[in-house]
């Protein structure tokens, strides 16, 4: 075996470190330690001088493990791997440590026992140095092409987008048409713009694409693979289905309006939701003089907590429409808080108002009480009760999940919140992204949105999708996950279920079921292999045995 | 931050302005200053030396809402991309005097260079994206709210630097007029948003921020006290209404329907604020010892001229005209906007926009590539 021939630099950090650690004193240190044969001290590593030394210290005392103990991983341990590689080694042969942000800056008014703690790191970071083994990253071809599930203005936004790349897109709509929840709308705020003219130009701008391929009444029914090679079973109508492979998948299943049953008297007839009241804007055929409107008809409430975002808006734009058409008609949005978020909304509100639409507060322990020709309502800012004549009653109903999320979840092995709307990756920072890479999530499907929203999500979602179709492959850093003892293996499976990446699957071998990992879709978070009562997983670059051994030396001189 | 710095595809240009846009979609030519630092970016790494003996010691800090002071050369703050120091011409005393230097002797990497000039940059882009943001509301001209006058009447942003572990407080909410632990916090909405004189829009996320200051106060000092003063509650986005929930019951904070409508002092200078309750139609007062004005975020400064210079079309309220059917397009092909300066947004959305944005760009500049090889 080759003899192993460790080197550990030491930054200062300019004051960053050496203003608060004794670096001088680490670097002596480190020189004690097990397999180290070099050592320097350095002003700041990472600059170009600091680079230089390292890589003409690994060729010049045959090194090969490096340590720099310095700053952070998160910035700096891409340079050191480079350097290290450039030398001739192989970059996984690198080890940091990190002495600033886990030692000099958490431990200011301490330097003496923060040098301690310095060495303790220095000292960890050999023990796992000396059994580093060297790695290949993985690279996997992408299939340039895309699956977009929904046909509504999601899905048909991002396949427009997609196509206009020149990528191969199939989109799969499991109804006889496009366009989704808009098929069913008038006009869209804001802007006054006609929903169905929105769709059909959408609609008609993909037939212009060749690479385009839309497909109605057709059901995806299986997915398997990962990343850059996802095979999809799909199933048109009373068709053969078809097996084809995809480079990533974007779910845009959307939503649907709650029916709601039971709710305020509801009756579909006099007593109707906001989504019915819309088709009869469209057709022309509303009618009615006296009109109240009650919103958050089954959310938020005990059952359903959530604001379904758009209901507000929707009410008084068919308020303004109402108004316009019979400025006699009589307009009541019975409401619990207005949502009229931004400029637009404020704006349409304010128009409402103006054209005389009425707006009267209720709490949620005094709902309104819907009778035989009028509704009573106590009104909060006033402090009494009112009596309101109405001939038609419009329910403001929620936006809920669409039938068949769960197996779409399942499918794609892709998560869905406690509403089952789907569940992205970072709700702040990746809102259209799963956490399994080359799934992207938008429009209703994630969360209640408007039109313009759903727009923005789904370009969105395109945008991250495309920079796995640019590529052509994906590259991914050889810390993940491996099956290292298959007969150890007893196919129990669970490791495949607490895998948050899906990257896990269970496959029949010759000898029985068996854990397949795949590497290229694997984080390396190490969920599995802590998992695995039968150790048959070890985690490549954090092996057992080196974790051991670091904490074998951290308590342990 | 870290991600776009460290991206190799990505050329920063920090402390720059652009001056002219010219030419048109696919093929635009952008005239950029880049203003002198008076410091080497490729040298320099933050190390924070130079600024240790600069003797130039008074000068509002920016980023610290103007709660702390920072010298002449500074970081504008310490997680700052590009991580490198900047000189303050208007206050660097070797800049305006010729004299001093100390800087420049204590930088051992020789970073420091007082003759570093502007630069004029001309970039050829395929497309632009405006992201230009926002600023926030003064609310000195709410003369009812007295910010300016009283002490112990704060903004949302100030509160946030006094919540935040770098702060001038290290993460203690201290009152400013006597330095003593806030315990009794009162959060108000809409101040300067719906509001006919001034933001005629609700500026979206402030509901939202006013929960998480309260909790945050409360996680600070658990036996504290939190009101917030809110007219319609307008937590509409993925799990907001939940959070309004935890708010109310984990962390009883006490929401007020109701538009704060004048603040006084009493004489420990604790704001007292008059308040009609909307749900029980009460007029009331509570003294408390902060008070927070959640105030209206505005289009960026300078945003106007900015779009002059593009010729980028704005709405009444000066944000980037950005609507259907292209909700990411500006009226110039090639120009695309994302984020609050098209209106306000939260970070989720802004995230979603800025995709979107990027891929409309990315159309641009991929189709171009393509129809140059062919």
């Amino acid at each position: 075996m080759e003899e192993i021939r460790i080197g550990v630099f030491v930054c200062n950090c300019g004051s960053n470190i050496a203003g608060f650690l004794d670096c001088k004193e680490l670097a002596e240190y480190s020189k004690t330690l097990p397999d180290v044969t070099f050592t320097r001290e350095n002003l700041f590593s990472c600059s170009e001088a600091g680079v230089t030394d390292i890589k003409n210290a690994i060729i010049e005392n045959k090194l090969n493990r490096v340590i720099v103990a310095a700053c952070t991983p998160r910035t700096h341990e891409p340079t050191f791997r480079a350097a290290c590689q450039d030398a001739g080694m192989n970059p996984f042969f690198f080890e940091f440590v990190n002495i600033r942000e886990h030692c000099s800056w958490a431990h200011k008014n301490e330097p003496e026992p923060a040098t301690q703690k310095a060495k303790d790191l220095i000292r960890m970071g050999v023990a796992r140095a000396r059994l580093l083994e060297p790695q290949e990253s993985i690279v996997a071809k992408v299939e340039p092409s895309a699956l977009i599930i929904g046909g509504g203005i999601a899905g048909l936004t991002a396949t427009q987008s997609l196509a206009a790349r020149g990528f191969e897109v199939t989109l799969v709509e499991r109804t006889n048409q496009l366009g989704g929840l808009m098929k069913g709308l008038y006009q869209i705020f804001p802007g006054d713009i006609s929903a169905e003219q929105l769709t059909s130009e959408k609609i008609e701008t993909l037939s212009k694409y060749p690479n385009a391929n839309v497909m109605t009444e057709t059901n995806v029914v299986d997915v398997a693979g990962y990343v850059g090679n996802y095979v999809a079973t799909i199933q048109p109508n009373k068709k053969q289905e078809i097996k084809k492979k995809f480079g990533i998948i974007i779910v845009a299943t959307g939503t649907r309006s709650l029916i709601p049953d039971g709710l305020y008297k509801y009756d579909g007839k006099k007593i109707i939701t906001q989504m019915h009241l819309e088709s009869l804007l469209k057709t022309g055929k509303f009618k009615t003089k006296n009109v109240v409107m009650i919103q958050c008809a089954g959310s938020r409430n005990s059952e359903r907590i959530y604001c379904s975002r758009i209901c507000c808006m929707t009410a008084i734009k068919s308020g303004i429409f109402i108004k316009q058409q019979n400025p006699d008609a009589k307009v009541f949005i019975l409401y619990r808080d207005l949502m009229c978020h931004g400029v637009e909304n404020e704006e349409i509100l304010r128009r409402a108002k103006e054209l005389g639409v009425r707006f009267v507060k209720f709490s949620e322990d005094q709902p309104p009480q819907v009778e035989e020709n009028s509704v009573k309502v106590f009104n909060d800012v006033l402090g009494r009760e009112m009596e309101i004549d109405y001939d038609s009653v419009v329910l403001a109903t929620p936006l809920i999940p669409n039938e068949g999320v769960e197996s779409v979840s399942k499918m794609l092995k892709v998560p869905l919140d406690e509403y089952k709307f789907f569940l992205e990756a970072h709700i702040k920072l990746r809102p259209n992204d799963f956490a399994t890479d080359g799934i992207y999530v938008c429009g209703t499907a994630h969360w209640p949105a408007t039109i313009t929203e759903s727009i923005h999500q789904a370009l969105g979602a395109a945008a991250r999708a495309s920079i796995h179709l640019t590529r052509e492959e994906v590259e991914v850093e050889p810390i993940v996950s491996m099956l290292v003892d298959e007969d150890a293996c007893r196919g129990c499976g669970l490791c495949a279920s607490v895998c948050p990446y899906g990257s896990i699957e269970m496959v029949q071998t010759s000898k029985g079921i068996k854990a397949n990992i795949v590497a290229v879709a694997c984080k390396g978070c190490g969920t599995c292999g802590a998992t695995c009562y039968k150790h048959a997983i070890k985690m490549n670059h954090f092996t057992n045995e080196q974790l051991t051994a670091q904490i074998s030396v951290a308590f342990n001189e | 931050m870290l991600d776009v710095g460290r991206h190799p595809n990505v050329n920063i240009l920090a402390y720059s302005e652009v001056e002219s846009l010219k030419g048109d979609i696919g093929n635009f030519t952008a005239t950029v200053r880049k203003k002198a630092r008076y410091v080497d970016e490729d040298i320099c790494n933050a190390c924070g030396d130079c600024l240790v003996k600069c003797p130039v010691k008074k000068i509002p800090d920016d980023f610290d809402m103007g709660l702390k002071n920072r010298k002449a050369v500074y970081q504008y703050f310490s997680q700052g991309i590009p991580a490198v120091m900047t000189i303050d011409p208007d206050n660097c005393i070797y800049l305006k005097k010729g004299k001093c230097g100390v800087c420049k002797t204590k930088c051992v990497k020789g970073a420091i260079d007082y003759e570093q000039k502007d630069k004029i940059l001309e970039l050829d882009v395929g497309a632009v994206i405006v992201a230009t943001g926002l600023d926030v509301f003064d609310p000195t001209p709410l003369t009812q709210y007295g910010y300016g006058k009283m002490k112990n009447v704060i903004t949302g942003l100030e509160y946030e630097r006094l919540i935040n572990a770098t702060g001038p407080t290290g993460g203690n909410l201290l009152r400013p007029s006597d330095g003593e632990m806030a315990h009794k916090v009162a959060y108000v909405q809409c101040v300067g948003s719906r509001d006919f004189n001034y933001c005629n829009y609700c500026s979206s996320v402030c509901c939202m921020y006013a929960i998480k200051d309260a909790m945050l106060g409360r996680e600070h000092e658990p036996d504290s006290e939190s009101y917030i003063f809110h007219t319609d509650f307008r937590n509409v986005g993925k799990w907001f209404q939940k959070y309004e929930i935890r708010g109310k019951e984990e962390y009883g904070i006490n929401y007020i329907r109701g538009r704060v409508a004048d603040i006084t002092e009493d004489e420990n200078q604790n704001p007292i604020l008059w308040y009609e309750d909307t749900e029980t139609r009460e007029v009331k007062s509570l003294n408390v010892e902060m008070a927070v004005l959640s105030t209206a975020a505005m289009a960026a400064k300078g945003s106007s001229e900015l779009a002059k210079k593009l010729g980028v079309n704005l709405s009444e309220h000066g944000f980037v005209a950005a609507g259907l059917p292209y909700p990411s397009d500006t009226n110039v092909p090639g120009i695309f906007a994302c984020g609050f300066c098209i209106g306000p947004a939260d970070i989720p959305e802004s995230v979603a926009q800025a995709s979107a944005a990027a891929n409309r760009a990315a159309e641009v500049v991929f189709l171009g590539e393509k129809k140059k090889t062919a």
